[in-house]
Protein backbone atom coordinates (compact mmCIF):
# COMPACT_ATOMS: atom_id res chain seq x y z
CA UNK A 1 0.00 0.00 0.00
CA UNK A 2 1.00 3.26 -0.97
CA UNK A 3 0.19 4.86 2.43
CA UNK A 4 2.18 2.03 4.45
CA UNK A 5 5.37 2.75 2.28
CA UNK A 6 5.42 6.63 2.59
CA UNK A 7 4.63 6.44 6.72
CA UNK A 8 7.51 3.85 6.86
CA UNK A 9 9.82 6.02 5.08
CA UNK A 10 8.87 9.21 6.90
CA UNK A 11 8.98 7.06 10.47
CA UNK A 12 12.95 6.19 8.99
CA UNK A 13 13.50 9.54 8.47
CA UNK A 14 11.65 11.27 11.55
CA UNK A 15 13.20 8.53 14.35
CA UNK A 16 17.00 8.53 12.28
CA UNK A 17 17.63 11.80 12.75
CA UNK A 18 16.04 12.24 16.33
CA UNK A 19 17.36 14.27 18.50
CA UNK A 20 19.40 17.30 16.14
CA UNK A 21 16.11 17.35 14.02
CA UNK A 22 14.28 18.27 16.45
CA UNK A 23 16.59 20.44 17.95
CA UNK A 24 16.57 22.50 14.63
CA UNK A 25 12.47 22.34 14.52
CA UNK A 26 12.93 23.72 18.17
CA UNK A 27 15.28 26.58 16.94
CA UNK A 28 13.14 27.53 14.31
CA UNK A 29 10.40 28.11 16.46
CA UNK A 30 11.23 29.93 19.05
CA UNK A 31 13.51 32.35 16.82
CA UNK A 32 10.44 33.26 14.86
CA UNK A 33 8.44 33.76 18.15
CA UNK A 34 10.84 36.83 18.78
CA UNK A 35 11.52 34.91 22.13
CA UNK A 36 7.98 35.67 23.82
CA UNK A 37 8.05 31.58 24.39
CA UNK A 38 10.85 30.24 26.35
CA UNK A 39 13.24 27.46 24.44
CA UNK A 40 12.15 24.83 26.82
CA UNK A 41 8.40 25.62 26.34
CA UNK A 42 8.76 25.28 23.08
CA UNK A 43 10.58 22.20 23.08
CA UNK A 44 8.26 20.56 25.59
CA UNK A 45 5.39 21.42 23.17
CA UNK A 46 7.06 20.06 20.04
CA UNK A 47 8.80 16.86 21.50
CA UNK A 48 4.60 16.00 22.21
CA UNK A 49 3.65 15.97 18.67
CA UNK A 50 6.64 14.90 17.86
CA UNK A 51 5.82 11.50 19.83
CA UNK A 52 2.43 12.25 18.68
CA UNK A 53 3.05 12.58 14.86
CA UNK A 54 5.44 9.22 14.72
CA UNK A 55 2.57 7.59 16.63
CA UNK A 56 -0.06 8.13 14.20
CA UNK A 57 2.43 7.51 11.19
CA UNK A 58 3.42 4.37 13.00
CA UNK A 59 -0.42 3.73 12.57
CA UNK A 60 -0.16 3.69 8.85
CA UNK A 61 -1.82 6.86 8.32
CA UNK A 62 -0.71 10.13 6.10
CA UNK A 63 -4.15 11.80 6.43
CA UNK A 64 -4.19 14.84 8.75
CA UNK A 65 -7.65 14.54 9.24
CA UNK A 66 -7.61 10.85 10.00
CA UNK A 67 -8.25 9.00 13.56
CA UNK A 68 -5.04 7.98 14.02
CA UNK A 69 -3.77 11.90 13.99
CA UNK A 70 -6.26 12.44 16.79
CA UNK A 71 -3.46 13.10 19.59
CA UNK A 72 -1.67 15.12 17.24
CA UNK A 73 -4.71 17.33 16.67
CA UNK A 74 -5.26 17.44 20.54
CA UNK A 75 -2.05 19.03 20.97
CA UNK A 76 -1.94 21.59 18.39
CA UNK A 77 -5.65 22.78 19.76
CA UNK A 78 -4.17 23.29 22.98
CA UNK A 79 -1.21 24.87 21.06
CA UNK A 80 -3.17 27.18 18.84
CA UNK A 81 -5.50 27.95 21.64
CA UNK A 82 -2.55 29.10 23.87
CA UNK A 83 -1.03 31.22 21.18
CA UNK A 84 -4.00 32.98 20.35
CA UNK A 85 -5.04 33.78 23.71
CA UNK A 86 -1.36 34.86 24.24
CA UNK A 87 -1.62 37.33 21.19
CA UNK A 88 0.33 35.88 18.41
CA UNK A 89 -0.28 36.16 14.78
CA UNK A 90 -1.58 33.17 12.97
CA UNK A 91 1.67 33.16 11.09
CA UNK A 92 3.04 33.14 14.48
CA UNK A 93 0.85 29.90 15.43
CA UNK A 94 1.30 28.16 12.41
CA UNK A 95 5.24 28.57 12.31
CA UNK A 96 5.25 25.67 14.77
CA UNK A 97 3.88 23.08 12.00
CA UNK A 98 5.32 24.42 8.95
CA UNK A 99 9.23 24.83 10.29
CA UNK A 100 9.13 20.85 10.64
CA UNK A 101 8.51 20.91 7.27
CA UNK A 102 11.24 22.88 6.28
CA UNK A 103 13.68 21.39 8.73
CA UNK A 104 13.07 18.19 6.71
CA UNK A 105 12.73 19.29 3.28
CA UNK A 106 16.81 18.87 2.97
CA UNK A 107 16.69 15.33 3.59
CA UNK A 108 13.69 14.62 1.62
CA UNK A 109 14.47 15.66 -1.29
CA UNK A 110 18.19 14.87 -0.87
CA UNK A 111 20.49 12.33 -3.14
CA UNK A 112 17.92 9.28 -2.85
CA UNK A 113 15.25 11.38 -3.32
CA UNK A 114 11.43 10.18 -2.95
CA UNK A 115 9.17 12.86 -4.49
CA UNK A 116 5.84 10.91 -3.56
CA UNK A 117 7.09 10.64 -0.15
CA UNK A 118 8.15 14.23 0.34
CA UNK A 119 4.64 15.65 -1.55
CA UNK A 120 2.41 13.02 0.91
CA UNK A 121 4.76 14.48 3.59
CA UNK A 122 4.40 18.04 2.84
CA UNK A 123 0.42 17.50 1.83
CA UNK A 124 -0.10 16.23 5.42
CA UNK A 125 1.77 19.01 7.32
CA UNK A 126 -0.37 21.33 5.06
CA UNK A 127 -3.25 19.93 6.50
CA UNK A 128 -2.24 20.20 9.70
CA UNK A 129 -1.41 23.48 9.49
CA UNK A 130 -4.57 24.90 8.25
CA UNK A 131 -5.76 23.28 11.20
CA UNK A 132 -3.75 25.24 13.57
CA UNK A 133 -4.90 27.83 11.68
CA UNK A 134 -8.73 27.22 11.94
CA UNK A 135 -8.86 26.56 15.40
CA UNK A 136 -6.53 29.99 15.95
CA UNK A 137 -9.25 32.00 14.39
CA UNK A 138 -12.31 30.04 16.31
CA UNK A 139 -10.17 30.98 19.50
CA UNK A 140 -10.63 34.94 18.24
CA UNK A 141 -13.71 34.31 18.13
CA UNK A 142 -14.93 33.09 20.92
CA UNK A 143 -12.43 35.92 22.83
CA UNK A 144 -14.14 38.53 20.72
CA UNK A 145 -17.61 37.15 21.65
CA UNK A 146 -16.64 37.19 24.98
CA UNK A 147 -15.46 40.60 25.21
CA UNK A 148 -18.51 41.95 23.56
CA UNK A 149 -20.52 39.85 26.55
CA UNK A 150 -18.54 41.90 29.18
CA UNK A 151 -19.19 45.35 26.79
CA UNK A 152 -23.06 44.49 27.42
CA UNK A 153 -22.50 44.82 30.42
CA UNK A 154 -20.49 47.68 30.94
CA UNK A 155 -22.95 49.88 28.66
CA UNK A 156 -26.10 49.19 30.40
CA UNK A 157 -25.63 51.69 33.53
CA UNK A 158 -29.30 51.99 35.56
CA UNK A 159 -29.22 54.86 37.27
CA UNK A 160 -31.18 56.72 40.22
CA UNK A 161 -32.81 59.83 38.79
CA UNK A 162 -34.82 60.83 42.35
CA UNK A 163 -36.85 59.44 44.91
CA UNK A 164 -38.86 56.72 42.95
CA UNK A 165 -37.53 57.25 39.67
CA UNK A 166 -34.78 55.34 37.76
CA UNK A 167 -33.23 55.88 34.47
CA UNK A 168 -32.28 53.55 31.93
CA UNK A 169 -29.91 55.22 29.30
CA UNK A 170 -29.88 53.06 26.27
CA UNK A 171 -27.11 53.37 23.98
CA UNK A 172 -26.13 51.21 21.07
CA UNK A 173 -29.09 49.01 19.56
CA UNK A 174 -30.87 47.02 21.25
CA UNK A 175 -31.03 42.96 19.95
CA UNK A 176 -32.19 40.04 22.08
CA UNK A 177 -29.30 39.27 24.26
CA UNK A 178 -28.85 43.28 25.24
CA UNK A 179 -33.00 43.31 26.57
CA UNK A 180 -32.41 40.64 28.65
CA UNK A 181 -29.64 42.59 30.28
CA UNK A 182 -31.12 45.56 30.36
CA UNK A 183 -34.63 44.13 31.95
CA UNK A 184 -32.91 42.57 34.35
CA UNK A 185 -30.59 45.12 35.68
CA UNK A 186 -33.95 47.51 35.58
CA UNK A 187 -36.25 45.24 37.21
CA UNK A 188 -33.26 44.64 39.90
CA UNK A 189 -32.98 48.46 40.42
CA UNK A 190 -36.93 48.73 40.70
CA UNK A 191 -36.54 46.62 43.67
CA UNK A 192 -33.32 47.69 45.51
CA UNK A 193 -34.41 51.36 45.11
CA UNK A 194 -38.07 50.62 45.84
CA UNK A 195 -38.88 52.59 42.82
CA UNK A 196 -41.98 52.61 40.81
CA UNK A 197 -41.00 54.37 37.81
CA UNK A 198 -38.44 53.81 34.92
CA UNK A 199 -37.56 56.26 32.48
CA UNK A 200 -35.92 54.32 29.41
CA UNK A 201 -33.49 56.74 27.26
CA UNK A 202 -33.37 55.73 23.74
CA UNK A 203 -31.24 59.16 23.00
CA UNK A 204 -28.47 56.78 22.15
CA UNK A 205 -30.47 54.44 19.66
CA UNK A 206 -29.38 55.03 16.09
CA UNK A 207 -32.11 52.85 14.61
CA UNK A 208 -35.58 52.04 15.95
CA UNK A 209 -36.72 48.84 13.73
CA UNK A 210 -39.80 46.43 14.45
CA UNK A 211 -37.26 44.54 16.91
CA UNK A 212 -35.94 47.37 18.55
CA UNK A 213 -39.78 48.31 19.64
CA UNK A 214 -40.71 44.84 19.87
CA UNK A 215 -38.10 44.63 22.23
CA UNK A 216 -39.06 47.93 24.53
CA UNK A 217 -42.37 46.75 24.59
CA UNK A 218 -41.37 43.42 26.31
CA UNK A 219 -39.15 45.69 28.94
CA UNK A 220 -42.06 48.06 29.43
CA UNK A 221 -44.45 44.73 30.17
CA UNK A 222 -41.92 43.74 32.67
CA UNK A 223 -42.06 46.93 34.30
CA UNK A 224 -45.59 46.73 34.68
CA UNK A 225 -45.81 42.81 36.13
CA UNK A 226 -43.81 44.37 38.74
CA UNK A 227 -46.58 47.37 39.49
CA UNK A 228 -43.57 49.77 37.72
CA UNK A 229 -44.49 52.09 35.15
CA UNK A 230 -42.50 53.04 31.86
CA UNK A 231 -41.86 56.22 30.08
CA UNK A 232 -40.03 56.45 27.49
CA UNK A 233 -37.64 59.34 26.10
CA UNK A 234 -34.74 60.37 23.84
CA UNK A 235 -37.19 60.10 20.96
CA UNK A 236 -36.04 62.81 18.17
CA UNK A 237 -38.22 63.93 15.42
CA UNK A 238 -36.25 61.71 12.80
CA UNK A 239 -37.40 58.53 14.67
CA UNK A 240 -40.40 59.45 15.64
CA UNK A 241 -41.39 59.96 11.73
CA UNK A 242 -40.06 56.75 10.94
CA UNK A 243 -42.08 54.84 13.59
CA UNK A 244 -45.23 56.47 12.34
CA UNK A 245 -44.37 55.34 8.70
CA UNK A 246 -43.60 51.61 9.46
CA UNK A 247 -46.72 51.40 11.68
CA UNK A 248 -45.07 50.80 14.91
CA UNK A 249 -47.89 51.63 17.88
CA UNK A 250 -46.44 51.65 21.28
CA UNK A 251 -50.50 52.28 22.67
CA UNK A 252 -50.87 53.84 26.12
CA UNK A 253 -47.11 53.93 26.71
CA UNK A 254 -46.09 57.49 27.28
CA UNK A 255 -43.50 58.82 25.20
CA UNK A 256 -41.56 62.06 25.79
CA UNK A 257 -38.92 63.78 23.30
CA UNK A 258 -36.60 64.53 26.32
CA UNK A 259 -35.23 63.29 29.13
CA UNK A 260 -36.55 66.21 31.37
CA UNK A 261 -39.84 65.71 30.03
CA UNK A 262 -39.92 62.58 31.21
CA UNK A 263 -38.56 63.21 34.70
CA UNK A 264 -41.48 65.98 34.95
CA UNK A 265 -43.90 63.29 33.78
CA UNK A 266 -42.72 60.58 36.00
CA UNK A 267 -42.43 62.78 38.40
CA UNK A 268 -46.02 63.83 38.40
CA UNK A 269 -47.11 60.01 38.49
CA UNK A 270 -45.17 59.49 41.64
CA UNK A 271 -47.22 62.38 43.39
CA UNK A 272 -44.00 64.48 43.64
CA UNK A 273 -44.20 68.30 42.09
CA UNK A 274 -41.59 70.10 41.24
CA UNK A 275 -42.03 73.74 41.06
CA UNK A 276 -39.65 77.21 40.17
CA UNK A 277 -39.38 79.86 43.19
CA UNK A 278 -37.67 83.09 42.58
CA UNK A 279 -34.37 82.83 43.35
CA UNK A 280 -32.74 83.22 46.69
CA UNK A 281 -30.40 86.31 47.17
CA UNK A 282 -27.03 85.18 47.02
CA UNK A 283 -28.04 81.89 45.71
CA UNK A 284 -25.49 82.55 42.56
CA UNK B 1 -33.04 54.46 -17.30
CA UNK B 2 -30.82 54.20 -14.73
CA UNK B 3 -27.19 55.58 -15.24
CA UNK B 4 -23.90 53.87 -14.34
CA UNK B 5 -23.57 52.85 -10.71
CA UNK B 6 -20.86 54.40 -8.91
CA UNK B 7 -20.24 52.19 -5.91
CA UNK B 8 -21.35 48.29 -5.44
CA UNK B 9 -21.02 46.44 -2.52
CA UNK B 10 -22.23 42.53 -1.86
CA UNK B 11 -22.32 42.10 1.40
CA UNK B 12 -23.46 38.57 2.80
CA UNK B 13 -26.03 38.50 5.62
CA UNK B 14 -25.95 34.88 7.53
CA UNK B 15 -25.63 36.22 11.05
CA UNK B 16 -26.95 38.92 13.23
CA UNK B 17 -23.53 41.06 12.57
CA UNK B 18 -24.68 41.28 9.24
CA UNK B 19 -27.79 42.92 9.98
CA UNK B 20 -25.50 45.49 11.82
CA UNK B 21 -23.15 45.78 8.83
CA UNK B 22 -25.67 46.43 6.38
CA UNK B 23 -26.90 48.89 8.73
CA UNK B 24 -23.79 50.90 8.64
CA UNK B 25 -23.08 50.34 4.93
CA UNK B 26 -26.33 52.13 4.35
CA UNK B 27 -25.78 54.67 6.68
CA UNK B 28 -22.31 55.78 5.12
CA UNK B 29 -24.30 55.62 1.43
CA UNK B 30 -27.13 57.30 2.76
CA UNK B 31 -24.44 59.99 3.78
CA UNK B 32 -22.88 59.87 0.67
CA UNK B 33 -26.09 61.02 -1.21
CA UNK B 34 -26.64 63.44 0.86
CA UNK B 35 -30.09 62.39 2.01
CA UNK B 36 -31.61 64.55 4.51
CA UNK B 37 -31.86 63.18 8.60
CA UNK B 38 -35.05 61.76 8.16
CA UNK B 39 -34.75 60.36 4.87
CA UNK B 40 -31.22 58.60 6.11
CA UNK B 41 -32.99 57.10 9.12
CA UNK B 42 -35.69 56.03 7.36
CA UNK B 43 -33.64 53.85 4.28
CA UNK B 44 -31.54 52.78 7.41
CA UNK B 45 -33.98 51.65 9.19
CA UNK B 46 -35.98 49.72 6.08
CA UNK B 47 -32.63 48.03 5.40
CA UNK B 48 -32.18 46.48 8.85
CA UNK B 49 -36.18 45.43 8.35
CA UNK B 50 -34.78 43.58 5.02
CA UNK B 51 -31.77 42.45 6.05
CA UNK B 52 -33.48 40.62 9.41
CA UNK B 53 -35.79 39.39 6.64
CA UNK B 54 -33.72 37.94 4.20
CA UNK B 55 -31.64 36.22 7.35
CA UNK B 56 -34.60 35.47 9.56
CA UNK B 57 -37.19 33.70 6.69
CA UNK B 58 -34.90 33.57 3.79
CA UNK B 59 -32.01 31.33 5.52
CA UNK B 60 -29.34 33.98 4.83
CA UNK B 61 -28.92 36.39 1.36
CA UNK B 62 -26.82 39.01 0.35
CA UNK B 63 -27.54 43.02 0.66
CA UNK B 64 -26.03 44.61 -2.91
CA UNK B 65 -25.97 48.30 -2.97
CA UNK B 66 -25.05 51.11 -4.80
CA UNK B 67 -25.52 54.28 -5.39
CA UNK B 68 -27.76 55.29 -8.61
CA UNK B 69 -28.14 58.35 -10.82
CA UNK B 70 -30.89 59.13 -13.09
CA UNK B 71 -32.63 62.30 -14.55
CA UNK B 72 -29.97 64.63 -12.37
CA UNK B 73 -31.66 62.92 -9.05
CA UNK B 74 -28.78 60.36 -6.95
CA UNK B 75 -30.49 58.07 -4.46
CA UNK B 76 -29.25 54.83 -3.00
CA UNK B 77 -30.10 51.08 -3.99
CA UNK B 78 -30.59 48.24 -2.20
CA UNK B 79 -31.21 44.65 -3.04
CA UNK B 80 -31.72 41.64 -0.66
CA UNK B 81 -31.33 38.67 -1.56
CA UNK B 82 -32.32 34.85 -0.62
CA UNK B 83 -32.63 31.18 -1.70
CA UNK B 84 -35.15 30.56 1.29
CA UNK B 85 -38.69 29.53 0.84
CA UNK B 86 -39.80 32.27 -0.89
CA UNK B 87 -43.84 34.28 -0.48
CA UNK B 88 -46.81 32.22 -1.38
CA UNK B 89 -48.72 34.85 -0.78
CA UNK B 90 -47.29 38.19 -1.45
CA UNK B 91 -50.75 40.11 -0.25
CA UNK B 92 -50.56 38.78 3.17
CA UNK B 93 -46.87 39.29 3.74
CA UNK B 94 -47.85 42.77 2.77
CA UNK B 95 -50.23 42.94 4.94
CA UNK B 96 -49.81 45.29 8.13
CA UNK B 97 -49.68 43.19 11.35
CA UNK B 98 -49.28 39.85 9.49
CA UNK B 99 -46.48 37.49 10.75
CA UNK B 100 -45.75 33.29 9.96
CA UNK B 101 -43.79 33.88 13.22
CA UNK B 102 -43.46 36.37 16.41
CA UNK B 103 -42.70 39.50 15.14
CA UNK B 104 -44.61 42.15 15.01
CA UNK B 105 -45.23 41.57 10.64
CA UNK B 106 -44.53 45.11 10.02
CA UNK B 107 -41.12 45.23 8.68
CA UNK B 108 -42.38 44.10 5.19
CA UNK B 109 -45.35 46.49 4.86
CA UNK B 110 -43.58 49.03 6.86
CA UNK B 111 -40.32 49.24 4.80
CA UNK B 112 -42.15 49.77 1.85
CA UNK B 113 -43.84 52.95 3.45
CA UNK B 114 -40.13 54.16 4.23
CA UNK B 115 -38.85 53.92 0.69
CA UNK B 116 -39.39 55.67 -2.97
CA UNK B 117 -39.61 52.33 -4.71
CA UNK B 118 -40.21 49.04 -3.73
CA UNK B 119 -39.70 45.60 -5.98
CA UNK B 120 -40.73 42.62 -4.43
CA UNK B 121 -39.93 39.34 -6.77
CA UNK B 122 -40.39 36.17 -5.02
CA UNK B 123 -41.12 32.44 -6.15
CA UNK B 124 -42.19 29.93 -3.99
CA UNK B 125 -39.21 27.28 -3.56
CA UNK B 126 -36.74 29.64 -5.14
CA UNK B 127 -35.97 32.88 -2.83
CA UNK B 128 -36.70 36.24 -2.42
CA UNK B 129 -35.50 39.92 -3.58
CA UNK B 130 -36.64 42.79 -2.49
CA UNK B 131 -35.08 45.58 -4.31
CA UNK B 132 -35.49 49.58 -2.87
CA UNK B 133 -34.53 53.03 -4.05
CA UNK B 134 -34.89 56.12 -1.72
CA UNK B 135 -33.75 59.64 -3.82
CA UNK B 136 -32.48 62.41 -2.67
CA UNK B 137 -34.13 65.79 -3.08
N1 LIG C 1 -37.16 36.96 2.57
C1 LIG C 1 -38.26 36.30 2.91
N2 LIG C 1 -38.40 34.98 2.62
C2 LIG C 1 -39.50 34.30 2.99
N3 LIG C 1 -40.55 34.84 3.63
C3 LIG C 1 -40.50 36.14 3.94
C4 LIG C 1 -39.36 36.94 3.61
N4 LIG C 1 -39.60 38.20 4.04
C5 LIG C 1 -40.80 38.18 4.63
N5 LIG C 1 -41.35 36.96 4.58
C6 LIG C 1 -42.68 36.56 5.08
O1 LIG C 1 -43.48 37.71 5.21
C7 LIG C 1 -43.95 37.86 6.53
C8 LIG C 1 -44.08 39.31 6.88
O2 LIG C 1 -42.78 39.91 6.94
P1 LIG C 1 -42.56 41.13 7.92
O3 LIG C 1 -41.14 41.55 7.84
O4 LIG C 1 -43.58 42.16 7.62
O5 LIG C 1 -42.90 40.52 9.35
P2 LIG C 1 -42.00 39.63 10.32
O6 LIG C 1 -40.62 39.54 9.80
O7 LIG C 1 -42.70 38.37 10.59
O8 LIG C 1 -41.99 40.50 11.66
P3 LIG C 1 -41.27 41.92 11.90
O9 LIG C 1 -42.35 42.91 12.10
O10 LIG C 1 -40.45 41.75 13.11
O11 LIG C 1 -40.46 42.22 10.69
C9 LIG C 1 -42.97 37.10 7.39
O12 LIG C 1 -43.55 36.67 8.61
C10 LIG C 1 -42.59 35.95 6.46
O13 LIG C 1 -43.53 34.91 6.53
MG1 LIG D 1 -39.48 41.20 9.30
Amino acid sequence: MADKHVSERLIALLSGRGEDLGAEWAEKVTGSLGGRVARAEVERELREIYAALVAALSDGSVDGYDEAFGEVRALLTELSRNRALQGFTPTETAVSVFALKQVLEPSLVGEDSDADAYLRFAALLDTLGLFTIEVYSRTREELIAAQAEQLLELSTPVVKLWEGVIGVPLVGTLDSARTMVVMEKMLQALIDTGSEQAIIDITGVPTVDTEVAQHLLKTVVAARLMGAECTISGIRPQIAQTIVALGIDFGDIVTKSTLADALRHALRRSGTTVSRTAPQAGAR
Amino acid sequence: MTGPSRTSEVLEITTTAGVVQARQQVRVLAQQCRLSLVDQTKLITAASELARNTLVHGGGGTMTALLVEERARRGVRLSFADHGPGIADVDLALTDGWTSGTGMGLGLSGSKRLVDDFVLDTTPGEGTTVTITKWGR
